[in-house]
């Protein structure tokens, strides 16, 4: 026998307790700044006496909220559905050109230049057109919107994912006489993975403002966008920003989603192994 | 597989990367027979890790012929005959250790049963139990280095390519797992091409020694290693041992290495 191997043990596990109590300590600033924040919101405009149309008290708001919370969250809802539906749709068509892309190289160093000239395009500026293609009431124009504006960064950073794995790794699965499929199932995907989950991660806020940005012209009394557009309009400035509140956090509930499922499916990566 | 058939038979092998560009091998002839322990040995630029790319086709040869276990490299790479194992251990970080050594299992088609029993006696040999459901990064850089090992031996290829595989390891680390290798060779009844830079490391391991010269790469010597077995922690200090180690460096400084040699020396 030789000496016993130097293990190098999995991260240190204290009692759940600790655990939890090193956490609620990491969070002791963050909560910090935003009582802080929220306090000087309150008490700058309140004392300062700063005019409504600038920015209201936050308890005016929440206030507004509250009295006509189904129609906020209704409204919400309604954009959200929308955004979602671009999201899904969006990511996984870039997912899907990325994988093509990468299998037949010759066709990815056809098309992507253009695809990166595509990237640097405004897409919200097209949304009056997709409104005259899907009709002005319908959510489809809004899901087109936040697709296209989803498309890019999952479809180029997947695509650097599939192809930035080291030629070894690739090497040794044709050693085992890996065919072309099993090495982007086992090897390229999952190591891609990382890329795309932060793609993902931007591609949930660009959703969320494609859809809100695409109500702004025009679209079902039932939106987000429209609700803030008609708020504003109207010197209901209490609504607005109570939309706007409501946008914000969807917004924030859709990216922890996606962290959610990113922390589940990639135990093994980096970024979730701890400080440890 | 008939005792008489050469692992490994190469004629007259060339490489050339791209037209008129560096001549990485030329007339390059060796015969491997099974069960031997081969290190190719050379200064940076010899051509050594070419030449196991060619064998193991990963890369096409310019001329000559390469032939494995009896057949075309093509051939042999698609029967699966033979298991690399590089500088890095290139461990695929979303599988656990049993799940990487099982990849090329997988690939065979063996059922999880089969595939899970080879694990367990693949991670004895090279004495990992325990750590199969540990990721690679939970390991030190040696441990990887034996989970790559136990990889390449798992579907039991006629022949064990190693590109420097311990070349990024501390010393103590290395002649450890230097002991380990000829071990699992012994135990595995493998035939194994090894290349590396350190001639201590090729002399205690190997049957024989290609000495290799730079530009163009070529065979210069071919040392037979007649240190007696099995080889211990005493065989580095044997007179013989060092007998050896001179005559490989003198060899590789007649093949116009010096610079490289100096190194070298630093190091044994």
């Amino acid at each position: 026998m030789s000496t016993a191997p130097t293990a190098v043990q999995p991260l240190p596990r204290g009692s759940l307790a600790q655990s939890v109590g090193r956490r609620a300590r990491d969070w002791v600033p963050a909560v910090l700044v935003f009582v802080v924040g929220i306090t000087l919101w309150e008490g700058l405009v309140r004392g300062l006496d700063v005019e409504r149309f600038l920015l209201p008290p936050l308890s005016d708001i929440l206030q507004t909220f509250w009295d006509s919370r189904d129609t906020f969250v209704s409204a919400g809802w309604f954009t959200f559905k929308e955004a979602l539906g671009g999201f899904v749709l969006g990511s996984l068509a870039g997912i899907v050109v990325a994988l093509v892309l990468a299998r037949w190289r010759p066709l990815g160093s056809a098309l992507m230049p253009y695809a990166i000239a595509a990237n640097a395009i405004p897409i919200i500026a097209f949304a009056p057109i997709t409104n005259n293609w899907f009709g002005i009431l319908s959510p489809a124009s809004k899901i087109v919107i936040a697709a296209v504006i989803c498309f890019f960064p999952v479809m180029i950073n997947t695509l650097r994912g599939l192809t930035s794995v080291p030629p070894e790794a690739v090497e040794l699965m044709r050693s085992y006489a890996a065919r072309e499929r099993d090495i982007f199932r086992r090897v390229r995907f999952p190591h891609a993975l990382p890329f795309i989950f932060s793609a993902l991660k931007v591609a949930t806020v660009l959703a969320m403002i494609g859809a809100i940005v695409g109500d702004y012209f025009g679209g079902s009394d039932q939106a987000l966008g429209i609700l803030i557009r008609r708020s504003a309009g109207i010197f209901a400035f209490e609504e607005a920003w109570a939309a706007i509140l409501v946008a914000c956090v969807l917004g924030i509930v859709f990216y922890g989603m996606v962290a959610l499922v990113e922390r589940l499916t990639m135990g093994w990566h980096v970024s979730a192994r701890g400080k440890e | 597989m008939s005792e008489r058939t050469p692992v490994v038979s190469l004629r007259n092998v060339h490489k050339q990367f791209g037209r008129g560009g560096v001549v990485a091998l030329e007339g390059i002839d060796l015969e491997v027979e099974a069960g031997e322990f081969i290190s190719l040995i050379g200064p940076s630029g010899c051509g050594k890790s070419t030449l196991l790319r060619v064998v193991g086709d990963l890369t096409d040869p310019s001329g000559g012929e390469v032939v494995v276990n009896g057949k075309p490299a093509r051939k042999a790479r698609i029967d699966r005959d033979y298991g690399i194992v590089f500088q890095d251990a290139v461990l695929y970080d979303w599988r656990t250790v049993a799940k990487n050594i099982a990849l090329p299992l997988e690939m065979l088609g063996w059922d999880r049963k089969r595939r899970a029993q080879r694990v367990e006696e693949m991670l004895e040999l090279v004495e990992l139990s325990g750590f199969e459901s540990h990721h690679p990064w939970q390991l030190s850089g040696g441990m990887q280095q034996r989970v790559a090992i136990a990889r390449a031996l798992s579907f039991d290829p006629a022949l064990l390519l190693m590109d420097e595989p311990f070349g990024a390891l501390d010393e103590m680390t290395r002649e450890r797992l230097n002991m380990e290798l000829l071990r699992i060779w012994e135990q595995a009844e493998s035939t194994i091409l090894f290349v590396t830079h350190s001639i201590a490391e090729a002399v205690f391991l190997s049957t024989r020694i290609v000495v290799m010269s730079p530009r163009p790469g070529r065979i210069s010597d071919i040392v037979a290693v007649d240190l007696p077995r099995p080889r211990s922690v005493e065989t580095r200090e044997e007179p013989r041992f060092f007998e050896l180690v001179t005559q490989v460096r003198e060899l590789l400084r007649a093949g116009g290495a010096e610079a490289a040699i100096e190194a070298e020396e630093v190091e044994a």
